[in-house]
Parts: structure tokens; sequence; C-alpha cells
């Protein structure tokens, strides 16, 4: 067999010829009105953005703002849908809204497939990723997610007050992340820091954000090498030697997948456990009632998904058009708000309230279309786990201090302190 | 009374197998798929609705018999 030459010089190197893409100003700062200069990284959208997602529903239902260079912001449950079906004319080269668009020639692959890919190129590319995410081969790694998640709660020893964000939800995904891409599992911390560059640092000036984002890519290569040297049973040996068209992965393309399992693997999953917890710390009902009725936790688990979805996605608009009402231009962003979506009334009774034991529940958490979360198996298996655990293990908590619990910023939103009374 | 999933709607979210895994299964890709012709049983009428209903992509069709 050849040796894997794909790695042996650094393929970043043969991308500094292509177009660069374009980079917008960075405009900070409060925001003046929501309805035309809304902005997802300010403070007062990471502390509470559904008061200002409920208000645009009614009076601006399709929200615009020239930061990041022109973004759209729809907040009704049938445009986010619309927009997520209609892969014609919205694209996914690029799902993080910033100040940097990548060139349209990145498309139809675009950065981290398949997430960053349109049709025809997504299925194919996705395709290679669903047999290890389905709910069958997922949970197969239930026994020892829960035993790991005991082992979080050994840790609080006798501390009365513990940080369920820090202490707890956060570990849980880095831990099963890391198995799966067979990365060295002390390496977490520095998963954390990834995340943040990645999803958090949007506004930072660009050569700061390119050179935050090269160490993720870095530390990726490290860990393709060593897989190259030391082959085994897990997601970077399969990507390196998966076949598509009858030939190996590109080498961009194999890391772009490792940077996506690792960043979407991990706040995300970190979010909704946080978030579920946060929910039950500071609401005693919900809380005795899922303690007496264990069963209602499967209805209780996709209600704090509905309520509190932590995911929102990006698209680009293709071309100029006008878009119920509004008029969309090439390039410009829409923030596919799914959290917004799930709080709409005219798609779910009593939006605004959790129903622990709602029945239906036809969330888009998940999100809809092709780019379904490849990884809500896991995800649910996780929060099954983590949620298990603790109510077993902790049957009376509260938030030790409201003001206390911050959450992070941008479009993965879930508690990032969240200090909780055990005992 | 069947049970009948429209491919070209299907996303592979599960819900339909999480909530009724006697008429529904995964394939190995995940997408959902009926067990058997899709007939549900007496008894289990209650769990296709809320398949049904669930259905995030509404990829779930429910066929009254005439």
């Amino acid at each position: 067999m050849a040796a894997d030459d794909r790695f042996t010089e650094d393929f970043r190197e043969a991308r500094e010829e292509e177009v660069l893409g374009t980079i917008s100003e960075v405009v900070t700062g409060p925001v003046s009105d929501w309805s035309r200069d809304f902005s997802h990284l300010e403070p007062e959208w990471s502390a509470n953005p559904y008061p200002i997602q409920d208000d645009l529903r009614q009076r601006c239902p399709i929200a615009h703002t020239g930061r990041f260079g022109g973004a759209w912001l729809p907040t009704r449950y049938a445009d986010v849908a619309a927009i997520a079906y209609d892969t014609e004319r919205f694209s996914s080269r690029a799902i993080i809204l910033s100040n940097f668009r990548p060139p349209r020639e990145l498309a139809p692959i675009g950065g981290a497939p398949p997430i960053s890919s349109d049709p025809p190129f997504h299925r194919d590319a996705r395709k290679l990723l669903l047999p290890a995410f389905t709910k069958d081969a997922v949970n197969r790694q239930e026994p020892a997610t829960r035993a790991f998640c005991h082992s979080l709660i050994d840790a609080f020893g006798g501390q009365d007050v513990v940080d369920a964000a820090r202490d707890y939800a956060q570990h849980i995904p880095v831990r099963v992340i890391a198995d799966m891409l067979g990365f060295p599992p002390q390496d977490g911390p520095q998963f954390r820091v990834f995340v943040e560059d990645l999803l958090e640092g949007i506004n930072l000036p660009p050569d700061e954000r390119i050179e935050r984002v090269s160490r993720l890519f870095d530390y990726l290569l490290v860990q393709v090498h060593d897989h190259i040297d030391n082959p085994r049973d897990d997601l970077t040996s399969y990507l390196l030697n998966v076949e598509l068209y009858g030939q190996k992965l590109a080498p961009d393309h194999v890391v772009g997948t490792m940077a996506l399992l690792l960043i979407a693997g991990i706040d995300t999953t970190w979010s909704a456990i946080g978030a579920s917890l946060w929910h039950l710390a500071k609401t005693p009902a919900d809380r005795e009632r899922l303690a007496a009725e264990p069963a209602l936790l499967p209805t209780a688990m996709e209600e704090f998904l509905r309520a509190y979805a932590p995911v929102t996605m990006a698209r680009l608009v293709k071309e100029d058009m006008q878009w119920r009402g509004v008029d969309m231009k090439a390039d410009d962003w829409i923030l596919l708000s799914f959290p917004a979506a799930n709080r709409d009334p005219a798609q779910f009774d009593r939006a605004a309230e959790v129903v622990i034991d709602r029945r239906v529940n036809r969330h888009a958490a998940f999100g809809l279309g092709i780019h379904r979360c490849v990884g809500s198996h896991l995800a649910r298996m996780e929060l099954r786990a983590a949620l298990e655990a603790w109510l077993e293990r902790i049957g009376d908590f509260s938030l030790a201090d409201p003001s206390a619990v911050t959450w992070s910023a941008g479009q993965i939103r879930g508690p990032r302190t969240l200090p909780l009374r055990i005992r | 009374m069947k049970v009948h999933i429209d491919p070209g709607r299907c996303q592979g979210h599960g819900r339909c197998y999480d909530l009724a895994d006697e008429l529904f299964g995964a394939d190995d890709e995940g997408y959902g798929q009926v067990l058997g012709d899709g007939t549900v049983p007496p008894g289990t009428e209650q769990d296709a609705r809320l398949a049904v209903l669930n259905c995030p992509e509404q990829a779930i069709e429910l066929l009254e018999e005439g």
C-alpha cells in the first residue's frame, strides 16, 4: 500500500493563490433598533434573546442589519423552514455568520463538509458520516457516557455549590467526541478554546480570527499524522481511509469534516445539558414532577430542546431577489434561528411556556431538511445520560446566584457559568 | 390503518422510531422505515398518531383503510 502522502505538505498552502473572499467592516456596540440593526453578538441577545425574537416576530418578522455586511433574521417558523428547505436560493457555503464571506468558488463543498456543502455534493459527503451516527451506533456509547457522568458527580466531593456548566455539562460532549475521533482525552481543555475561537470570536479583527482558526487546523493536522502512523478504529482513521467517487477524500475534506465533528459536537450538547439543568434549577415544580415521574424525561427533554434550542445556523443568499416582501441581495447573510422558530405561537400552543409533558412537539432544534444535525441521536443520548445521572444523584438543586449565570455569545447559546446549590 | 413514510421528506430525525418502535425502525443510515407492510396493529393507533404529529419533516402519513 502506498504511503498516505496527502498531508506531507500543508494543504492550506495550496489555497493561498485562490480567491480570498470578502471582508466587511466590524461593527459592534449597542443595538439601536432590533428590526434594522440586529446583532446576535451583543450582550442583550446572549442574556435573553426570546423577548427580542417575540417582538420582531410581531412587528418585523424578517428583520435586517447592516452589520456583518448585511444580514436578515426571520423569526417565524414558516420562514425559517422555507429557507432551510430552499437550497436552490440559499447556500450553506458558510454557516457561521461573520464579517468574512468565503468565495463563491468554495461551493458546493465548503470548508467543513457536509454542513457547509450544497447539493449535489452534500448528499454524498453526508452519506459517509450517517452510519456512525445512527441511534443504534451511538447508543453503544451510552454505558460509558453514563459512567463518565457519574464520575464527574463523584468529583464534586462535599461541595455545596458546583458550576454545572464548567464542571459537568462541558465535559460530557468533549469526552464523547474525543473518543469517537480518537483524540487524547486530556486535550479536552484545548477543545474549549477552539470552540470559543471559532464560534464566539466573530467580531475580532480578521487577521486575529484567521490566526485563531489556524490553531485548530494545526491541532487537527497533528492528529491526522498520528492516525496515519497509527491507524485505529475511530472516525479519524475512517475519514483517512474512506473513498468518495473512487478516491480517498481530499485533504481539506478530511480536516474540514474533523473540524466540524469536533466543534459541532461540543458546545451544542454542552449548551443543551446546561440549559436543561438551568431550567430545572429555577423551576422547582418541574424538578419535583420529574423526580416523581421519571417516565416524563423523554417529553421533558424534547421540550427543553424546543424552548432552549442551542443552535442557530446561517445561510448566504445566492442571487438578488424579492423574498416574502424583502429585498435580498446576493451574499446577504441569513441568520437561521431555529430557537426563534421553536417559539412561534403560530406553530406551537403555549409557545412561550415550558411544558414538560408536551406530547406533540414538532420542534426544529436539530434543523429541518437536508442539513438535519448529523449528531442528533448522539446529542439526545448524551442529554439523556447527563440528565438521568444528575437527577438520580442530585435530587434537590437550585440556582446558587441567578445573577452569576452567564451565557455564550453567538450562534450557539447555552450557560457557560451555572453555579448550582446541590445540598 | 397503515403508516407510510415519504422517503423524499424523511431526514432521519428518528422521532418515529423513538416514539413507536413497534411500527418504525431505522435503516443503516438512520432514515425511518415502516416495519412490515406498515399495518398498525390494534392498540398502537395512538403511537402511530404521535409519530405522525412529532415528525419534524411531516414525512409520515396515516392511511385510513376504507
